[in-house]
């Protein structure tokens, strides 16, 4: 998602903003004890900018919380899904309020657009790795701003110059005399104080908690079947229901018998929709056995014969004519002419589902004159929105309840299953948990989209590029999910990791997007986004240039880094890590590839084995990462490891593929993941930098296809041009 | 291109015409039961009880309870259900080498399903292998072996199939090509292989030897799978249960012999077989006898059951190791050093498949996790060097409706390439089996799109 | 009416014949620490254990395991295993979501206490029908070996 542009981020990857650090906190007394400072997160946003800046933004909700008991407590607008931000958020927090870590706790942020929006996605949402990128600032000052406080405070109370004291773990402390005071002792008078000015923030060289490896806050409950996520909600009198929507995309429910159902023990009610048919029953195996035995007639319609064959037919069509630009630089067409040589090359990647191991699941609970909705999700505001929609409720009205995500990966930034649960909901006395089979999350997720791209470049003699030519084809997540974010009809995150991030230096370049909507068939964001699929196409046609060039693919690429120092580095690094250069076994192969996404720099080196019947066998993939300032170092690397994994799963199996209006995987029997034997070694190394931190949940996802096949082609000779590689290797 | 094959199909005519002349010489229908010593007599005066109609408990039911049961022991749904359509309505495709026949429907709607058929128009379906329309039926639906029911039992299963409720449905017409569409053809070949009568108690066996043979041969028509078939697509008599490849899958040698058939199977594990489709250390039915198990056989009485596993212990021994279907009777258990194997460092693929896709379910010593229909060990199907069921088990899966809910297994055929499957059918059939199978990639493919032979 | 034994408590459920363990305990018991991940017994989320051997909990009747001793997540820690494999979890800093955690403590739980000292093709072999679809793999065989060395 490439909201930066939209916003006018700095290149760095930081929110900046216009507004000046006055308005950014405020502080008062909280409910009944404590102080309470509201800050106040950047909006760019140029109408939503100007409501935020009103007064009523700061209260009564706050941000951060300090009680007379010392506790520091964060009201957490990023939600936790496996990425660590309940425990990078808190850390950047305590950082600079002098805390030990463990004194710092979470509430999940109820929904507000108003008060947590993300600043660089424009409203309250968690994904495109932007947690820390947004918040690294903000929270840092709140923790400074607090500090200062607390420390004004004390001085005040003891009647001793500020300058003469300082913060260390929760106390305030005197340094002449020795005197302490704890923060909860101070919290009530410093709520008192008006809010500083231009409080410096630390020098990264002082940070004692920012870059050292933190133990993560929500682990310990997620060892003991403690922790609760959205489907391990409990509410007294609670049914549950599981659903099947016409299994064809657009769909209806023509009719349904269900009287083998209703008889079922346990069933207590079938509620139709209009696309959809529910069981509500005592329990989840009631509810299964009832949708089993229900006899379903669907109005299947108008895309009952589609198929992947026929959409990828139209996409090639489509993606003949030109499209928006995305970057024009010189005169490519021109270049090509005079080009000593001329390579091309069509790639693809298919649609794919995320297949989080939460399966999708919603609790909603109507009552005459409110409603309650308890869900693990991305974009609680949006939940919030949908079930205020559905019902006709004011947004007030609508009370959300976030939980731990098992796993987001960009599908729970959907709202689609809270809409369905609440209509569910509308049918049904009481509270109601909907929980979907396997088979209908795979079947009704919202896929990444299918790309067909067209690659083209003109070599000089020496056959380095001095064209190129990209053109993406697919289609537009932004304008169905946020179509405010398109820039003249352009999809940012159809081009992103093409366009302007592309980091070669190349004279002649031209990146553009043609639309294609796939009947029927919905696509959203997908761990990596734009750059998992605009990576692999760059660094897999990068590649074939080395190879037509006769160079060696890290060498062929250094030579094109050369405005670009932080790509260098990492390239450098994981070719040093990996043993570029020493010879492999026959059959064994190394591929590289580098990118700049998410405002971070990775480079990897995948080594890989082909056995004679045509099995890849990944041994092993090394990745260097500069990703700026590093939070908490630990979780980068758990980042990048889990990234990779997600990553190879794809690129080495999954593609949801259509036949008659429906898609033929199912669960993961026929949608594979890969399992802990075919688990490479993951080596990650980390880049020291004082850069801006940035993005660290999507980039491992990105860069391990084209390292793979990459490798593949090192290996084999074989250039896989079509993800999933699966069996394409058997005749080699 | 076209030419030549018109002509060969003439060739083939002629051929069919000549062979079927001579066949009759040699072949002459018999009996299906009439290896066993003994002499038959009509059912009018059989005086042991009678073997045919519905089982004892049922004996005071309803017309159509009773009928519920035969059509349930001549497994009529099994044939008549396309895949994912409703039960009875036909449309189910029978791939032949030369084109494709589709099941009728044969509910009671009366303008696509048998509505309004008479009792004669029944009766002479079943029995003739004659349609309504006066043209003979393919033999795909076997009333070579249905013309063995009393016509009691058949107007039985027609008073069970008209008390449904009517299915419109009209199933895709059958692209039989000349000369194979020529149905008076099939005339001579009744001639050769139906029997045309009803069925014959023999008085030198056991009443419970005959109402096993009546419901093996009359209503089971186990011979459909289990007997293989000659040139001419009949049942070879002199190979009666010798076991066949029927839709890419084996139906076994089920003949007494103690090593290729099941003469060395307790009477407790066939009947636990019949009816729960799962004997201990023999084999768990999968494929097209799951499905028998699940339409037909789970619902017979203890009683019939019993009759049938005393009917299938008669029939001679068929020892045949060339077989198509052959499989050897495994050692009971797996050696205890191969159970323990834990994989070692290997690292093979077929290991790694095994680790991820099948051990929860089988259990990583073969034993079984999860249900006794997952264990391996002494498991016909992983006996078998061939590894043809085990194939398609992993292919397109099993599913299994049982008295205590449903069993299945998850298909793996589209997520896993051939040499994925071929190397966990080699590693299985060689950790689990007697014999370790050399199963190629290639043949993997093959399978993929195996149709009947 | 069926006795289940779970975590050292009696329960006398009324429950179908076919129904799942998985979704008696989340559903009939409360004990929602054990995960619905596949229903196909692919994915390992809901493994528990039945006389100490990992099950998975979505593909066995519940009704058929009167007299057997079933441990769930919530108990797991109580055995010395469970202990120790809990313990290099969070040493190691395995989880990221958690969502598949319940079964992956399991299956290594018993792991553990089958064999204290798993080699890499032991802990395949044991591990290998846990999905984790976030990638905590080499984290998983980390925490392995470290809850061996643990006292
Ligand atoms: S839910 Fe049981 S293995 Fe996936
Ligand atoms: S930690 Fe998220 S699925 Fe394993």
């Amino acid at each position: 998602m490439d909201f930066e542009r939209r916003l006018n981020v700095r290149k760095d990857g930081t929110a900046g903003s216009g507004v000046s650090r006055r308005n950014l906190l405020t502080a008062g007394a909280a409910a009944g004890s404590g102080l309470l400072l509201g800050f106040y997160l950047p909006q760019a946003i140029g109408a939503e900018a100007a409501e935020a800046a009103t007064a009523d933004v700061f209260a009564p909700k706050a941000f951060v919380r300090i009680d007379r008991d010392d506790r520091v407590t964060l009201i957490m607008p990023q939600v936790e899904m496996g990425q660590g931000t309940y425990t990078s958020m808190p850390m950047l927090i305590a950082e600079e309020l002098e805390v030990p870590l463990d004194q710092v706790s979470l509430v999940a942020a109820p929904p507000d657009d108003r008060l947590y929006t993300n600043p660089l996605i424009g409203f309250q949402a968690t994904g495109g790795s932007k947690s820390v990128r947004a918040m690294w600032e903000p929270l840092r000052r709140a923790g400074a701003v607090a500090r200062v406080m607390l420390i004004s405070a004390a001085a005040q109370g003891w009647n001793v110059d500020p300058t003469s004291c300082r913060a260390e773990k929760g106390e305030v402390i005197h340094g002449p005399t020795g005197r302490k005071l704890r923060y909860g002792a101070l919290a009530d008078t410093a709520a008192t104080l008006p809010v500083p000015d231009n409080v410096a923030l630390k020098d990264a060289k002082a940070f004692k908690l920012i870059g050292t490896p933190a133990k993560r806050l929500d682990t310990p409950d997620k060892v003991n079947g403690k922790a609760l996520f959205g489907i391990d909600v409990k509410i007294p009198g609670m049914k549950i229901a599981t659903v099947a929507a016409c299994p064809v995309f657009g769909g209806k429910l023509a009719r349904v018998d269900d009287s083998t159902a209703i008889e079922i023990k346990g069933v207590r009610q079938v509620v139709r929709l209009a696309d959809a048919v529910a069981v509500v029953a005592d329990h989840m195996w009631a509810a299964i056995q009832g949708l089993a035995a229900l006899d379903i007639e669907w109005d299947e319609g108008p895309n009952a014969n589609v198929s992947s064959a026929d959409i990828v037919r139209q996409m090639d069509i489509a993606s003949q004519n030109p499209g928006i630009v995305g970057r024009r630089d010189g005169d490519v067409a021109k270049a090509m002419t005079g080009a000593a040589k001329r390579v091309e090359a069509v790639y693809q990647v298919p649609f794919l589902a995320h297949a989080a191991m939460e399966p999708m699941n919603c609790t909603v609970h109507i009552q005459k004159d409110g409603c309650e909705v308890w869900v693990g999700s991305q974009v609680v505001s949006r939940a919030q929105a949908t079930a205020a929609e559905v019902i006709g409720l004011p947004l007030e009205r609508v009370q959300v309840h976030n939980y731990l995500l098992g796993g987001g990966f960009g599908r729970r930034l959907e709202v689609d299953y809270v809409t369905q649960a609440v209509r569910i909901a509308k049918q049904v006395d009481g509270p109601v948990k909907m929980v979907w089979t396997r088979e209908e999350d795979i079947q009704h997720d919202i896929y990444r989209p299918y790309y067909f791209d067209r690659m083209a470049a003109g070599l000089d003699e020496q056959a380095m590029p001095i064209a190129w030519s990209h053109r993406v084809t697919g289609s537009s997540i932004e304008a169905r999910w946020l179509p405010s974010a398109l820039k003249d009809g352009l999809d940012t995150d159809a081009v992103e990791g093409a366009a302007e991030e592309l980091q070669y230096a190349i004279p002649n370049i031209l990146v553009d997007y043609v639309r294609h909507e796939p009947p029927g068939i919905l696509t959203g964001w997908w761990r990596g986004v734009g750059p998992t699929h605009n990576i692999f196409m760059v660094e897999s046609f990068i590649d074939e240039l080395a190879a037509e060039a006769r160079k060696d693919p890290v060498e062929y690429r250094r030579a094109l880094l050369g405005k670009s120092p932080r790509a260098k580095g990492v390239l450098d690094l994981a070719a040093e890590k990996a043993g570029w250069g020493q010879t492999l076994r026959q059959g064994h192969g190394r591929g590289v590839s580098v990118q700049y996404a998410f405002g971070s720099y990775l480079s990897q080196v995948a080594e890989i084995v082909v056995s004679k019947e045509g099995e890849v066998r990944v041994s092993r993939v090394v990745c260097a990462v500069d990703c700026g300032i590093i939070v908490n170092p630990d979780t980068v690397k758990a980042q990048i490891e889990g990234g990779i994994v997600f990553g190879l799963s794809a690129a080495l199996f999954d593609e949801v593929t259509i036949k008659d209006g429906r898609a033929e995987q199912s669960n993961f029997n026929d949608y594979r993941v890969l399992r802990i034997n075919e688990m490479p070694a993951i080596e990650v190394y980390l880049v020291p930098s004082t850069e801006a931190p940035g993005g660290i949940g999507e980039p491992g996802t990105v860069g391990v296809a084209p390292a793979l096949t990459n490798a593949i082609f090192a290996a084999t000779g074989k250039r896989i041009r079509k993800l999933p590689i699966k069996d394409q290797l058997r005749s080699a | 291109m076209r030419h030549s094959r018109k002509l060969l199909a003439l060739l083939g005519l002629v051929a069919v015409v000549a062979i079927a002349a001579v066949g009759w010489l040699v072949l002459r229908p018999r009996g299906p039961a009439d290896f066993a010593s003994g002499t038959r007599v009509e059912l009018a005066d059989y005086r042991e009880g009678d073997p045919t109609g519905v089982s004892p408990r049922l004996a005071g039911a309803d017309l159509v309870m009773r009928g519920e049961y035969l059509t349930r022991a001549a497994d009529c749904i099994a044939c008549h259900t396309a895949p994912g359509g409703k039960p009875f309505a036909g449309g189910m495709a029978f791939p032949l080498p030369f084109g494709s026949l589709y099941s009728t429907n044969i509910t009671p709607d009366k303008d696509t399903g048998i509505g309004g058929w008479s009792d004669e128009d029944f009766v002479k379906a079943l029995h003739e292998g004659v349609g309504r329309d006066g043209k003979h039926l393919y033999p795909a639906f076997p009333y070579t072996s249905y013309t063995l029911m009393t016509r009691s039992d058949v107007l039985a299963v027609k008073a069970y199939l008209f008390s449904l409720k009517p299915v419109r449905n009209r199933p895709p017409a059958s692209d039989i090509p000349f000369p194979f569409n020529q149905r008076y053809l099939i005339w001579f070949w009744n001639g050769l292989f139906s029997p045309g009568q009803r069925f014959q108690p023999n008085t030198g066996q056991t009443s419970e030897w005959n109402r096993g043979a009546y419901l093996v041969e009359a209503l089971g028509h186990c011979g459909e799978c289990h007997t293989p078939r000659n040139l001419l697509y009949g049942l070879s008599s002199g190979r009666k249960f010798a076991g066949a490849i029927i839709n890419g899958w084996k139906a076994y040698n089920i003949t007494s012999d103690p090593a290729w058939g099941i003469g060395a199977w307790s009477d407790a594990q066939l009947t636990d077989y019949l009816s729960s489709g799962h004997a201990e250390g023999r084999s768990s039915a999968v494929g097209p006898m799951g499905e028998a198990v699940e339409n037909s056989l789970r619902f017979l009485s203890e009683d019939d059951i019993g009759a049938m596993t005393a009917y299938l212990r008669s029939v001679p021994a068929i020892r045949d190791s060339a077989g198509l279907a052959a499989v050897p009777t495994p050692p009971a258990q797996v050696p205890a050093a191969k159970a323990a194997d834990s994989g070692g460092s290997g690292q093979s693929l077929g290991l790694r498949v095994f680790e991820g896709a099948c051990a929860s379910c089988h259990n990583f010593d073969g034993s079984g996790a999860v249900s006794v229909y997952a264990s391996l060990a002494g498991n016909r199907t992983v006996n078998d060097a061939a590894a043809v069921n085990a194939t398609q088990a992993i292919l397109q899966g099993a599913r299994l409706r049982t008295a205590h809910g449903e069993v299945f297994m998850s298909a793996f055929g589209t997520a896993y390439s051939d040499a994925e499957i071929a190397a966990v059918l080699n590693y299985v059939t060689g950790r689990f089996g007697a014999n370790t199978s050399a199963i190629k990639p290639d043949e993997v493919a093959k399978r993929r799109t195996a149709t009947m032979r | 009416m069926v006795t289940l034994q779970i975590n050292g408590n009696e329960h006398h459920l009324d429950i179908p014949e076919d129904m799942p363990l998985l979704w008696v305990l989340r559903d009939v018991v409360g004990l929602t620490g054990t995960k619905f991940g596949c229903g196909i017994a692919q994915c390992g989320a809901c493994t528990v254990h039945i006389d100490g051997r990992p099950i998975r909990s979505c593909v066995i009747p519940a009704a058929g395991l009167a007299d057997r001793a079933i441990t769930t997540i919530e108990a797991i820690g109580e055995t010395p295993s469970g202990r120790k494999i809990q313990q290099a979890w969070l040493e190691v800093e395995v989880i990221q979501c958690g969502y598949c955690q319940p079964g992956q403590i399991m299956s290594a739980a018993a792991l553990l206490a089958s064999n204290p000292n798993p080699s890499d093709a032991d802990i395949d072999a044991a591990m290998s029908g846990n999905i984790c679809r976030c990638g905590t793999y080499q984290r998983i065989r980390a925490a392995i070996k470290q809850a061996t060395q643990a006292a």
